[in-house]
Parts: C-alpha cells; structure tokens; sequence
C-alpha cells in the first residue's frame, strides 16, 4: 500500500540558507496516526508548515498518494486532500462558526457544500449550537474543535495537526484526541505535532521524534514510550 | 439654525463614504494607506466624462435628462462602463508597482510608492486635460424645498439612493458570499486564509476591482454636483482617510458611517466658521479619533 | 563668466538648503524609520515662522517683530520642532501608517492657514520683505549670492557633522535597532516611542530650519510653495540620493534640484507659453514615475546605508 503522505529528506526555512527543518523524512499510511515530538525549537512547526505549503521548502519531496505536491502554495494542497490546523490563530475569530466552515467549503462544489457541513455538525453538536457565534468567543476547547472541523470540511486524506493540547485542560486534551481516534477511523492519516507526548504516544500508532530538524528516532508508539534513552533526551520532564 | 448644512453634509458624506470603502478594504486586506486612492476618484470620472461624451456623439439623445435630473441616461451608462474601467486601472497599478514591492518590501514603502504614483496619475491627468474644470452637464436644476429650510436637488437625492444601494449591495456580498467571506477572512488572518484554501491573490484583485469601482462611482458624484477637475480626488484623500480610520478600519458600515460625520462636519463648518475652512474639519476628526479612540468610533479591533 | 559663477552660487543655494530639509527628513525616515508625507507643511511652518519673527512691521500681517534673522531661524527651528512633536506624540504610537496620514493632514491643514489665515499670514499674497542676510551687498550679485552660498554650505556642514556624530552615538544606534527590530529593542529598556518622537522632532525642526534658510534668501514666501509637490520632490532626493546616508541626502537634494531645475529651463525655452503648465505637469509625471522605478530597481538609492544593521545593538 502506499502511504498516504510520503516526506522525503525534506530542508526547510525561513531564510535562504539557514535550514531549520535538515533533511527530515516522514510517512504515513492512511488511517494511521503519527506522532511528531521533540524538544522546544526543534522544528517540528517548521516542518508541518513546510509539508502545507506555508514555509518555503528548500529542497526534498513532499507525495500525497502518487500527486507530488512539493512547494504548491498552501491553497492549493487543501484541493489536493490536505488539511493543516495551525499551532495558533487557528480560526478566524471575526467570523462566525458557520462562516467559517462555509469559507473552508469554498472548495467545493456548491451543491455539496450545505450536506458536507451537515456532517460535520453531526460529528460536532457543540458547533452546531454555537454555529452564529463569533469564533473569538468560543471557549478554548470548543476553539480547538472548530479549528479541526475547518480542517476536516474538505474530507481531507492527511490531517495534519500543531499542538492540539496546547493550553487545554487533561480532561479537553482527552475529548480532542477521542476526536481524532474517531478521525483515523475514517480512513484519514493523521500527522500529530505534540509537547505532551503521553498524550500523543497514547493515540498513535508511531512516533518520529525530531531534534535540530532531524528525525533521530522513529518508531513504533509503545516502544519509543518506553526507550528510557527517548524518555530522557527528547521528552524531558513531560514524562513525569 | 437652518438645517441646509444637514443635507449637504450627507450628500457629501456619501460621496466620501464610497471612496472610504476602498481606502478601508485596501488598508485591511493589502495593510496599506493607499494615497492613490484619490486619484481612482478623478480618473474615474474623466473616464465617465469620456464615455459620457462618446455616447452623446454617437446616439442623439444620450444626453436628454431624465425627468427632473440634470443628465441623461449616457451618464448611466457611462458610470456602468466607467467603474469597472476604473477597477482595471486600480488593478493595473497593482500590477505594475504595488505587487512588485509587496513582498520584498517593508509597508511602509508600499505607502511611498502609493503616495509617488498619485502624483504622477494626477499631473498626467492635469497634463491630458488641463486644470480647467470640465463638467457633465449643464442644465441647471430647481431645488425641492423638503422644509426647516431645507432645499435639495433632484440630482442629490438620486446620488444619496445610489450610495445606498451600492453600500448595501456590498454589505450584502461580504457577509454572504464566498468572495465576501474570503476577503473577511484574508484582512483578519492571510496566513490561515491560505491554509483554508483562499486564493489570496483572487482576493486582492477583487480588491482592488471593488474598491476602483466606489471610487469611480465618487468621482461622477462629485463631478455631477460639483465639478470634474485633476485635483478632485486629491482634495478628497484627507477626508476619506479621516472617514476610513472614524469608522474603524475594515468596517465597510463603519467607513460610510465616518464618511457621513466627516461630510456633516464640513458642512457644519462650512456654515459656521467659513466655507475656506472646510478642508480643515477632516483634519481635526482625524487627530481627534487618533487621540482619543484609535480603533475608529464603530472599529471593534485595532 | 560673471553672470555664471553668480548664477550657479545661487542654484547651489538653494540646492543647499533643500540638502538641509534632506538631512532632517534622513533623521526621520532614514535613521527611524518614519514616514512623512508631510514634509511641505514643516517647511512652510519653518519659512512663515521666520518671516513673522524677521519681518519690519506691517498692516499685511501679523506680529513683523523684525528680529534678526538668526532669531528668526532658531524661531522656525522651536516652532517646526514643536509642531513635529505634538504630531508625533499624537500618532507615533500608533501603526506607521497613521503617521503618513497624519502628517498629509498637517500639510493640507498648514497650507489651508497660510492661505486663509490673512491677518497671520497675509492670505494668497503671501509674506514679502523677508530680510535678507548680506543685503548691504545686495547690489553686487557675485558677492551676495557668495556669501549667501557660503552660509548656507556653513551650516549643511555644521547639520552634516552633527547628523553623523548622531549616527554614531548610542543614541543613534537604539534609533536604527527601532527601526529594525522594535521588539527587541524594546526588550533591552529602550522606550521606542520616546526615541521616535525625539528623532520626529529633530528632524522637523531641521525641516524648518531649511524653510527658513530658502524664505529669507528669496526674500518672498506664499502659500502656493508648500504644494504636496514639494514633499514630493524632497523625499524623491532622499530615496535617490540614499535614506539612512547622510552624504547621500546631501547628494540627493543637489542632483535632484539639479534636474528639476535644468527641465525647468528646458521646459521654458522649448515649450510655448500656453502649454508651459501642460509641460510642467508632465514633469512632475515622469519624476513620479522615477521615484517608483528607484522604489523597484534600486531602494538603496546611489550611497545606501553602509553599516550592516544587525549589528548596531552590540556595538
Ligand atoms: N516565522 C519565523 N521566522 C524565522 N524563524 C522562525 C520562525 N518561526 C520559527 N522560527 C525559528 O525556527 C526554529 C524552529 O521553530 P519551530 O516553531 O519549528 O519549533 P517547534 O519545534 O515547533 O517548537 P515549539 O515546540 O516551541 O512549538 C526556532 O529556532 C525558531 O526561532
Ligand atoms: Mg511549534
């Protein structure tokens, strides 16, 4: 089977000739969850935002499915099946909830529009009752959902997320990664930028920690939770 | 006290709300001061004046007034093919100067360069068309008395109700349009607008289509009430940035709203301090607001 | 051979004292970073100011305390600086944007004063009989614009070394860290806005120092001086001659007038009279477009700023 998003030794930046993201490589299978983790600063926004189509990329690959969509502009990748939800300012908070989704269902065909938004009220009654609010006015949690739901309006193949927790409470964070384990049950291959790498290694299926724009280890989920040599180079005191 | 300087203000607040309308859309969507805007105004209207003139030599009648307005329907027609032309030439200075500079340099160079360009599009036209005022008709109108000594045109109250479709015609594609919300969501936050599949560069082009348009639609109102002239738009710009900061910037409500106050208090001052004076009003709601409310009087955000 | 050494003193005058308003422009765009779209208004309150202070008394106008003209300039220099810093004080805290609007504001408001102001400033007939410095000699031209240069070259040097020593200074270099990076100039405990506003004010008293320098040697102010156009042409010898480079300032406002006025000439000999306005608005089309060809092409202008800026908080 081939993988849902292929990354290939992929160098990234914000500035020519200073690579933040040096050389990373990354897959992900469809209905797969794959944790990214790493100390502050290592570039793991870089990265994902590389993979968008926000951050130049300086060289390498990026596939969905056999499409190769290096260095399209951002807006471009969500018509190619690919969904980015930022680390911050993740919604537009002018807007209301509904606008929201119906500008990220710009994308697609006007009769589909009203049913695919349906849906995703399904998935998110909260939304649905708080849909003529102002997202400004969400409270974190509900913030977190809506930002995700924008994400998942397109029906994208790769979901990818930047520190979903961030800011949350234990018991949020547990009702936002319920979501996404429902998310991956659907088929959609989920790339997970996490600090709260219990939380993250919990879900996913494999996790890639990343340290000066470089993977150095990767793995499966369970192990890479256990290695003690992971535990206290890259994850620090979150484990404890 | 006569209440004349009530009616004159709005007319005039109209004609510098629709030019605030695009001074505040570039602003919050390019985050630019555009000082060329004004000359969207004059250009718009020498470009009304010309397919005004064209259509009076090719079809008799063209410039037959229309019941008890000054102008006949090759106005309307001149103003229908004039503000899109006018969107274009806004269009094309984008193209040509403002683009270039967009993403290398800092905006406030962008500011300098808008500010070079409206030089150069005002002296071309006082070089094509000399400073001699020019007009779009002639006839002259009977005021209707609408009491407290209030007296109007017919030609005024037809460009108050043009204003207000327009405004709310544009009110009406941005809160429920596809492109209405893009721009919304490009002037809040242009990255994520991105990654939410917005064609941003789409997005500035009807920008500046949208905001030409207004400005053309200015222009023939200030031509019709008062006269076509070079410097038109230029003595307009310290109004319009005046109306566009009152009413917060991004605020299309907000820019109609402070184009209203600007043009009451220029008439008010007109009446009481002295006609010369009148350019002095925006000035001092400008430093006022800047002072004491810097979001605008009806601007939720900075 | 006279009449052309005389001549060219008096163009280098005057070339000289727009260098002047460029130095003082430098100080705000150059060195700080702010934009003033409202160089004329500066200028003119400089040149009215001294011509009130210096003027023999008169029923034209207002006060005509007829001090001496250095009077007059250190009068343009607090007044111009004054004004600088109520604008600035209003808007510098604000996004740069404001301050360009503002400052186009106080240019129309100025003009709008000088014009309609008439027992202040004498209206549309302007202000005459502004005292001339050497007009003892003013009956022999090769000396009188000499002397004229030579003063007006004494102080572009005297502004020309204090403008570089403030380059220099720690003051100078928290000025640039602003521009570049206001945050972390802000996280060392400068005060970004205060610096601004000194560097405003400076720079608009220096402004009005060059208004005053060009009325008393014209002898002759009106409103119709102090035109946006005026704005234009100085920020257009800046961008050429090179922001942020003191001698590129110098540079700019001799090449620049040197242009303009040499079309001038050319523009009155060749055109016939009646199209004269039509030529001359042409001009100000093609230095128009100039301007944003050196905004696109070249935006370092002729001498760009030498020191590398990243480097100015850890000198
Ligand atoms: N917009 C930017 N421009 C320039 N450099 C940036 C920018 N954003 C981030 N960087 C730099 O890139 C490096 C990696 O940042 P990045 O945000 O990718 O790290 P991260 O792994 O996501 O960290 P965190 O866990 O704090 O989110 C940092 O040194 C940062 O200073
Ligand atoms: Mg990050």
């Amino acid at each position: 089977m081939s993988a849902a998003l292929a990354v290939t030794d992929l160098v990234a930046g914000y500035d020519p000739g200073v690579p933040i993201v040096n050389g990373a490589s990354l897959t992900v299978a469809a209905g797969e969850i794959v944790a990214v983790l790493g100390p502050n600063g290592a570039g793991k926004s870089t990265l994902i935002k590389a993979i968008a189509g926000v951050t130049p990329v300086q060289s390498g690959s990026v596939f969905l499915g056999e499409e190769d969509i290096t260095r399209l502009p951002a807006h471009r990748m969500v018509r190619h099946g690919l969904a980015f939800v930022p680390q911050t300012e993740n919604i537009f908070t002018g807007l209301s909830v509904e606008d929201n989704l119906l500008l990220a269902a710009g994308i697609l065909k006007p009769t589909e529009r009203a049913g695919r938004i349906a849906e995703i009220y399904r998935f998110f009654p909260d939304l649905a009752r708080q849909r003529r609010l102002a997202a400004g006015r969400l409270s974190g949690g509900q913030r977190q959902m809506a930002a995700i739901a924008r994400a998942l309006i397109v029906a994208p193949r790769v979901l990818m997320l930047d520190e979903p927790s961030a800011g949350l409470s234990p018991k949020l964070v547990e009702g936002v990664f319920a979501r996404l384990a429902e998310i991956r049950a659907h088929g959609v291959a989920i790339v997970l930028v996490e600090q709260n790498a219990r939380a993250a290694l919990a879900i996913a299926d494999r996790g890639l920690i990343l340290v000066e724009g470089r993977e150095r280890h990767e793995g499966r989920a369970s192990e890479l939770w256990g290695d003690p040599r992971v535990a206290e180079l890259y994850l620090g005191g979150v484990r404890a | 006290m006569n209440l004349q300087f009530l009616a004159d203000g709005i007319l005039t607040g109209a004609m510098i709300g629709l030019g605030a309308i695009g001074v505040t859309l570039t602003y919050s969507i390019l985050r630019f001061a555009n000082f060329a805007h004004g000359e969207f105004i004059a250009w718009g209207a020498y470009l009304a004046l010309g397919v005004a003139s064209a259509s009076g030599w090719l079809v008799a009648g063209a410039a037959i007034p229309i019941g008890p307005l000054s102008f006949g329907w090759g106005l309307v027609l001149a103003l229908l093919i004039a503000m899109p032309l006018t969107g274009l030439l806004a269009l094309a200075l984008d193209w040509a100067l403002f683009a270039r500079l967009r993403d290398k340099a800092s905006s406030i160079t962008v500011v300098m360069a808008s500010f070079g360009a409206s030089m150069a599009l005002r002296n071309l036209l006082e070089f094509l068309f000399t400073s001699r005022p020019a007009y779009f008709s002639r006839e002259l109108q009977i005021a209707i008395r609408l009491g407290w000594g209030v007296r109007v045109t017919a030609d005024q109250l037809a460009l108050v109700a043009l204003t207000a479709i327009l405004v709310i015609s544009l009110n009406l594609v941005l809160s429920r349009t596809q492109i209405g919300r893009s721009m919304r969501a490009v002037s809040e936050n242009r990255a994520l607008a991105r990654v939410a599949g917005v064609d941003v560069d789409h997005v500035v082009r009807v920008t500046w289509l949208i905001g030409g348009a207004l400005a053309c639609a200015s222009g023939v109102m200030i031509g019709l009430v008062v006269q076509i002239r070079p410097f038109m738009g230029f003595d307009m710009l310290l109004p319009l940035f005046a109306a566009a900061i009152l009413g917060g910037i991004g605020s299309i409500p907000g820019a109609l709203m402070g184009g209203l106050v600007v043009g009451i208090a220029e008439a008010l001052s007109a009446a009481t301090v002295g006609a010369e004076w009148r350019a002095a009003a925006a000035f001092v709601l400008l430093i006022g607001i800047l002072l004491i409310r810097p979001a605008g009087l009806f601007g939720a955000r900075e | 051979m006279i009449g052309f050494a005389s001549y060219a003193f008096f163009f280098l005058t005057t070339a000289l004292s727009y260098a002047i308003i460029c130095l003082g422009l430098n100080l705000q765009w150059g060195q700080t970073g702010l934009f003033n779209v409202g160089v004329a208004g500066f200028v003119g309150i400089g040149a009215y100011a001294s011509a009130l202070l210096t003027t023999p008394a008169t029923d034209a106008h207002l006060m005509g305390w007829g001090l001496p003209i250095a009077a007059g300039w250190l009068g343009a220099m607090l007044v111009s600086g004054t004004a600088s810093a109520l604008i600035g004080f209003a808007t510098l805290r604000l996004r740069s944007d404001y301050l360009a609007i503002t400052t186009f504001g106080v240019a129309v408001t100025i003009h709008l004063i000088a014009l309609n102001a008439q027992r202040l400033t004498g209206g549309p007939y302007g202000i005459a009989f502004i005292p001339r410095p050497f007009n003892e000699v003013a009956d022999r031209p090769l000396l009188f614009n000499g002397l004229n240069l030579a003063l007006v070259a004494a102080l572009t040097f005297v502004l020309y070394i204090a403008s570089e020593r403030l380059v220099r200074s720690p003051w100078g270099r928290v000025l640039r860290a602003i521009r570049e990076d206001e945050r972390a100039a802000a996280s060392l405990g400068k005060s970004p806005s205060l610096y601004r506003l000194q560097a405003f004010a400076l720079g608009g008293a220096v402004m009005g120092l060059g208004g005053a320098l060009q009325a008393h040697f014209i002898g002759f102010i009106a409103p119709d001086n102090y035109l946006s156009s005026l704005t234009f042409l100085v920020w257009t010898m800046l961008i050429i001659g090179g922001s942020g480079n003191n001698r590129g300032a110098i540079l700019g406002g001799v090449l620049v007038w040197a242009l303009w006025s040499a079309s001038g000439v050319a523009i009155g000999a060749i055109v016939p009279a009646e199209q004269q306005a039509r030529a001359a608005a042409l001009k100000i089309v093609a230095v128009g477009v100039f301007l944003a060809l050196a905004l696109l092409l070249r935006p370092r202008g002729l001498i760009g700023e030498r020191t590398v800026v990243s480097r100015h908080l850890d000198e």
